[in-house]
């Protein structure tokens, strides 16, 4: 029910040196690029990679949230989880609808998320064990989100554009919905304190993973920058982030857990910005590679969702067509 | 006469069918059979919690005690929810869970739009709100149970099965307790009678479609309007209260 007309996507243009040129020439007149128009092969594979990752993640993003919605601490808190964890599921359907305009379908990319194919968000292999995991995945990974997905509102590609546009109001809130959460942890009882700076501990370095290898090292960046897929290099958004949110664990009186944070006047051009401990790699790419403490368990349980409701997707093709010949056959006898 | 505490009390149970029903649904979100599902149960899960929050809160000023809404979502023994048992049993599979929904929002919606005409103001509001709400309840699961009956043999049998479990529990859903009784004699809250017919003809109608058969029930199970639960509901509220059970008096 997922294979939606392929719209004729995989056109094969002729990548002349002149077709190429001016394709450039259009992204940096900044005019968006729509899906019926021509486009690089490798314009379009690099979106379909980039958005279809981005759609998993809002999925597989679902889970570790999802872990906490039956044991809320109060019904305001349990109403407001729910309507996040379904706001992620609402991102991850327009960011496959949006990869569907590029000539693939819903059921391929779901198929290469479970062969592990196709990657998600590091990020959602770290476990929630208690409930601060909540508040520092609204106010650290959403942040982190944020820095990322703004400058994708004015991506190349008019759909991923558009899709970010919706997809950072509803970030925004999340996170400040996380913060204010970590915040009355804070406020708390020391109990509750010790869980919110635990869970900062655990997620801040994830946090700062989140926005890739370094510029160095980072493969894809160039092209991307190149192609207005990308605004800004990984390191560039890393530090944005960090900016932003060391003030914010301030204020609620918090310690990020890195001991060579510190502020540095001349940084950014001189307006200042904190200098950061370095970010162990080795787990990064551990966690990457399907090493990280969720990842088998994550992928098992899509996996599950996806094998445990083959027959209901099946019931509901099959009742589609009975309906489809029910009507032809009384249209036959009308006649 | 209905005095405030049998107002309360019945508002209470009330509440309790939504919020444990809501618990039930919004385990499913992540783990649906389709993303599609993985939205429209949560969704649903938010009215029903939405719905539950109301009602409390309402019954915490009835009563004058002092009570929140999450003393009483959290903080009561299992003898103390007065849920009937239907809504708390184990969500099986996606039949038993689509069900289980249909017959309960076919058993709300007539009830919502009777409390429109309520001597209480302020349930005559929820029940505006709640009645279309749960208009789409029925429409999404009634579509589901026609989909699955008159899919595959698989869904079918599924389908067929799940009646057999639930059908059961769906005679609890017209218990009138003395104290709801009391409430209808003022005016407060629809006769539960009355709703039987739209019930059945809400569910019949869907069976139809969905070639099912209404059972017959040789031995219907009630229990929960008197605090008499089952099995899985202990470990259901271990789930429910673990964090208030965990850090008392704490704010959150």
């Amino acid at each position: 029910m997922y294979s939606q007309g392929l719209i004729g996507a995989e056109d094969n243009v002729e990548e002349t040196p002149e077709f190429l040129e001016e394709f450039q020439a259009r992204i940096d007149r900044e005019e968006k690029i729509e899906p019926n128009d021509p486009m690089p092969s490798a314009y379009r594979k690099t979106l379909i990679r980039q958005i279809g990752q981005h759609a998993h993640s809002e999925i597989v993003g679902m889970l570790p949230e999802g872990n906490w919605i039956t044991r809320a601490p109060t019904l305001r808190r349990k109403a407001a989880l729910l309507a996040k964890v379904q706001d992620e599921g609402g991102h991850g359907l327009y960011l496959y609808a949006a990869a569907e305009t590029l000539g693939v379908s819903r059921e391929q990319m779901t198929e290469e998320l479970l062969s592990g194919k196709a990657k998600y968000s590091s990020i959602f292999n770290y476990p929630t064990p208690t409930w601060a995991d909540i508040g520092a995945i609204g106010w650290l990974v959403d942040g982190a989100a944020i820095m990322n997905q703004v400058p994708l509102c004015r991506c190349s590609f008019g759909p991923y554009a558009r899709a970010m546009v919706r997809v950072c109001k509803e970030e925004s809130f999340h996170q400040r919905q996380g913060y204010e959460l970590m915040m009355t942890l804070a406020e708390g009882s020391p109990e509750q304190r010790e869980m919110a700076q635990d869970a900062l501990n655990r997620w801040w370095w994830p946090s700062l993973m989140m926005f890739g290898p370094h510029d160095s090292d980072s493969t894809n960046s160039d092209q991307s920058m190149k192609w207005k897929i990308k605004r800004f290099t990984n390191d560039e958004l890393r530090q944005k982030f960090v900016d932003a949110t060391v003030p914010q664990a301030e204020r609620i009186g918090l310690t990020m857990p890195d001991p060579e944070l510190k502020w540095n006047a001349d940084k950014n051009d001189g307006e200042g910005g904190y200098d950061f401990g370095s970010i162990d790699w080795d787990e990064f790419w551990r966690v990457v590679k399907g090493g990280g403490p969720m990842n088998v368990d994550r992928l098992a349980a899509r996996k599950k969702a996806w094998d445990d409701g083959a027959w209901v997707r099946e019931a509901a093709l099959a009742h589609a067509q009975k309906r489809r010949d029910r009507a032809e056959a009384s249209k036959v006898a009308a006649e | 006469m209905a005095t405030n505490a049998d107002f309360a009390n019945t508002l209470i149970a009330l509440a309790d069918d939504h919020l444990i029903l809501g618990h039930r649904l919004s385990q499913w979100c992540g783990h649906a059979p389709m993303l599609e599902e993985d939205l429209s149960m949560p969704n649903m899960a938010l009215d029903l919690i939405g719905q539950a929050r109301n009602l409390y809160s309402y019954a915490c000023i009835l009563e004058g005690s002092g009570r929140s809404e999450d003393d009483l979502a959290f903080l009561r023994s299992d003898r103390e929810y007065k849920n009937c048992l239907m809504v708390e049993r184990p969500n099986g599979d996606f039949a038993h869970t689509i069900l289980r929904e249909l017959y309960f929002a076919a058993f709300m919606h007539p009830y919502w739009e009777a409390a429109q005409s309520s001597a209480d103001k302020t349930i005559c509001g929820y029940a505006q709100k709640a009645e279309k709400e749960i208009a789409y309840h029925i429409r999404h699961c009634g579509e589901w149970v026609i989909r699955l009956g008159d899919g595959t043999k698989e869904s079918a049998e599924r389908m067929r099965k799940a009646v057999t479990a639930l059908h059961p529990y769906t005679e609890e859903l017209f218990t009138i307790t003395p104290a709801h009784q009391a409430c209808i004699d003022a005016g407060l809250l629809p006769d539960l009678a009355t709703l039987k017919s739209a019930w059945s003809m809400t569910i019949s109608t869907i069976f139809k479609d969905a070639f099912l058969e209404i059972p017959e029930i040789a031995f219907p199970q009630e229990g929960g309007r008197d605090g008499r639960h089952t099995e899985d509901f202990g470990h259901l509220l271990s789930e429910l209260q673990f964090m208030q059970r965990a850090y008392p008096g704490q704010k959150w």
